[in-house]
């Protein structure tokens, strides 16, 4: 691999045929690891747990789901703090979960209960917990990437060693104001990890009906920043990757930018699997992405290292099994906003 | 005396500047053209040398993404205030301001407030035409979430800047450069809470009520001037801030006189003139009507280039005079 260019390395990522072996885990701590592998069978039992209910009506508003992409947000979350500063979009569940946030206020806020991130006044596309870094989630794409580089700028302006993160999405490269959001992080040497989550496709279009099959960070290389491409479902890469990039925004290195290339199960938005209105989208595709799980890939990983095993396994899907069936009851029997709510929070003041 | 004194609304918002940069180290500029008189006047001079260019940054021509920067650099604590120097380029940054800045309080159950102030200036005349011209300020105050303050006063120059940028809320500041050269001589800074301040009663009157903001308000006072030699005592009021709007003043203006003249310097449909004279005849008990409202806007056409067209565009001295005599007719 590592004498091919970005753009030929992203035309084998997006080939899910490939890439679905074990990993080499030399450097790690088994205990990372599977702490890790926690985190992402967690957010994986929530996001199926909100399909499901998603589907049989339970949840009134649209789920973004990112079923198969758990690695990205779990590897890069791994090397921040909470005094950094993440910002997700539309697909941000995990995200904000992996970051170490219990599973219940999501449930809370998806369901518009006051006990939620965002006190209910949310839903599943704008989702707030600044005391795990986590500072906003929105569904405009690219609508946060400015705001990541301007909490970056603070992070600088303030004397801290904290970076801004930037998730985005393959689409999200497409909208103007990255470009100009990569320029100002540049020439301001802003503490910022443009993280590209490419799952190939933005709603129901494939990354070669929009682009040329050209890996994003061309973009990067465009406006001087160190950039790299890495498989997003093989979660040692993913880590890896970003701790080195946080390490050098940390220590003045400015931004820097980082395509993980990934898949969703699901389509666009809620439980299907979109295949009727995906152009360039699979049952096939499918299949084979399901077979470069991150969450397989680590666990048989682990098993092959001889520091995992499939009873734990099992024992460790129970214990999560029973977690996030508990969360969501409690959810279920929160109270919902107060109607002052709707008034009283468009300004800091209360009602006008 | 640095901030007070002799003062046009020029040096008056320079003045504002100079004590948020001195009395709180979370204020920084962001925008476009800082560091040159050329795009600014003189309402920053200097700021750049005294205070440091990390502090008075001037930006690539990325409207989208500073704006957003100072969405985002406030809501890790920073008081940024972002300076776009024609209000017709700030529309490349909507999305910052409509979407994220004026509506993320609400959107996260108030637990997080974008505290940035958006100084956009109004730059026209002078046959600049139809994207160099532009008076937006209703389409801001349309948006709940946004604070929209229009100072028309050398005094409110400075201490309504000060205020937006100490309000823990979203706010556009709109200075208009038709305005720099009005002279007041100014007292001591005064800290406005920004959320009890609204439209002000700048003079007294008992025959007719002028409500108006920014430049309008200049008008607003140069036809009461007129209007007194014809021994029509006019009342005006002056909006100051255009969202939340809070009517009351105004109500009250017309509850005495009995008849309200509008003068906006936007366009008519959806603007702020109808937007007060609904909220009056609205509240208002139709017994202390003694004529109907009226307002002058300016025409539903883009600014044109042409001198002559353009002299045609913007409401005149002389026709804001007939439109309030008529009211008496």
């Amino acid at each position: 691999m590592n004498d091919l260019n970005n753009d030929q390395k992203l035309k084998l990522f997006a080939n899910p045929k490939l890439f679905q072996d074990n990993f080499v885990l030399d450097g790690y701590m088994a205990n990372d690891l599977i702490e890790m592998l926690t985190s992402m069978i967690k957010i994986r039992k929530a996001e199926q747990t909100l399909a499901e209910h998603r589907r049989l009506g339970d949840i009134g508003g649209p789920v973004h789901l990112g079923v198969g992409q758990e690695a990205i947000a779990v590897g890069c979350s791994a090397s921040l703090m909470a005094t950094d500063r993440v910002f997700g979009a539309h697909r941000s569940h995990a995200h904000l979960l992996a970051l170490g946030a219990p599973v219940e206020p999501l449930f809370a806020e998806v369901l518009g209960r006051e006990s939620g991130y965002s006190k209910g006044m949310g839903g599943s596309m704008h989702l707030w917990n600044q005391g795990v870094g986590f500072f906003g989630s929105v569904p405009i794409v690219a609508g946060t990437v400015a705001l990541a580089v301007g909490a970056g700028l603070a992070a600088k302006l303030q004397k801290k060693a904290d970076v801004a993160v930037a998730y985005l999405g393959d689409g999200a490269i497409e909208e103007g104001v990255v470009h100009e959001s990569l320029n100002l992080a540049r020439i301001q040497d802003i503490p910022v990890i443009f993280v590209l989550e490419n799952n190939l496709f933005a709603s129901h279009m494939h990354l070669s009906l929009r682009q040329p099959m050209r890996s994003t960070t061309r973009f990067a290389e465009a406006n001087d920043i160190p950039s790299e491409i890495v498989d997003g479902n093989n979660i040692v890469e993913v880590e890896s990757t970003m701790r080195r990039m946080v390490d050098q925004a940390r220590k003045g290195g400015g931004p820097s930018f980082l395509e993980a290339i990934t898949y969703r199960w699901y389509g666009h938005v809620d439980w299907r699997d979109d295949i009727d209105v995906g152009v360039n989208r699979s049952l096939e595709d499918v299949a084979d992405w399901r077979l470069r799980d991150p969450i397989g890939r680590l666990k048989r990983s682990l098993i092959q290292q001889q520091v995992w095993s499939e009873e734990e396994n099992d024992a460790l899907f129970d214990a999560v099994d029973n977690e996030i069936n508990a969360a969501w009851a409690s959810a279920e029997s929160a109270p919902f906003p107060d109607a002052s709510a709707l008034l009283d929070r468009v300004y800091t003041n209360g009602a006008v | 005396m640095k901030y007070s004194g002799l003062k046009n609304y020029g040096t008056a918002i320079l003045a504002g500047f100079e004590y948020l940069l001195d009395n709180d180290p979370n204020v920084f500029v962001i925008g476009q053209g800082l560091w040159s008189p050329w795009y600014v006047g003189n309402t920053m001079t200097d700021l750049d040398k005294n205070y440091g260019v990390e502090r008075i940054i001037d930006t690539p021509v990325s409207e989208s993404a500073s704006t957003g920067a100072a969405v985002g650099a406030s809501l890790a604590g920073m008081k940024p205030i972002v300076v776009h120097p024609r209000i017709d380029f700030m529309l490349y940054a909507m999305d910052a301001v409509v979407n994220q800045a004026a509506k993320w309080s609400h959107m996260i159950g108030g637990q997080a407030h974008p505290g940035v102030t958006i100084r956009a200036i109004i730059n026209r005349g002078g046959e600049q035409g139809a994207q160099h011209s532009q008076s937006l300020h209703a389409w801001f105050a349309h948006i709940p979430g946004l604070r929209v303050v229009m100072p028309a006063t050398v005094e409110d120059a400075r201490d309504l800047l000060i205020a937006s940028v100490l309000s823990p809320d979203p706010v556009i500041y709109i200075d208009d450069r038709w305005l720099y050269e009005q002279e007041a001589v100014l007292g001591e800074v005064v800290e406005l809470d920004l959320s009890l301040e609204g439209p002000k009663v700048l003079r007294r009157g008992r025959d007719l009520t002028i409500v108006a903001s920014g430049n309008s308000t200049r008008l607003a006072l140069l036809a009461r001037e007129a209007l007194r030699a014809e021994n029509i005592e006019v009342e005006v009021v002056d909006l100051r801030v255009l969202n939340p709007f809070d009517p009351s003043v105004c109500i009250t203006s017309v509850e005495k006189t009995g008849r309200l003249l509008v003068l906006d310097g936007g366009w008519a449909t959806c603007g702020m003139a109808s937007e007060v004279i609904s909220s009056v005849v609205e509240s208002i008990d139709s017994s202390f009507l003694k004529a109907r409202p009226k307002k002058v806007t300016l025409p539903a056409a883009p600014a044109p280039t042409s001198r002559v067209l353009e002299a045609a565009y913007y409401p005149t001295l002389d026709e804001i005079i007939l439109c309030a005599r008529s009211i008496f007719d």
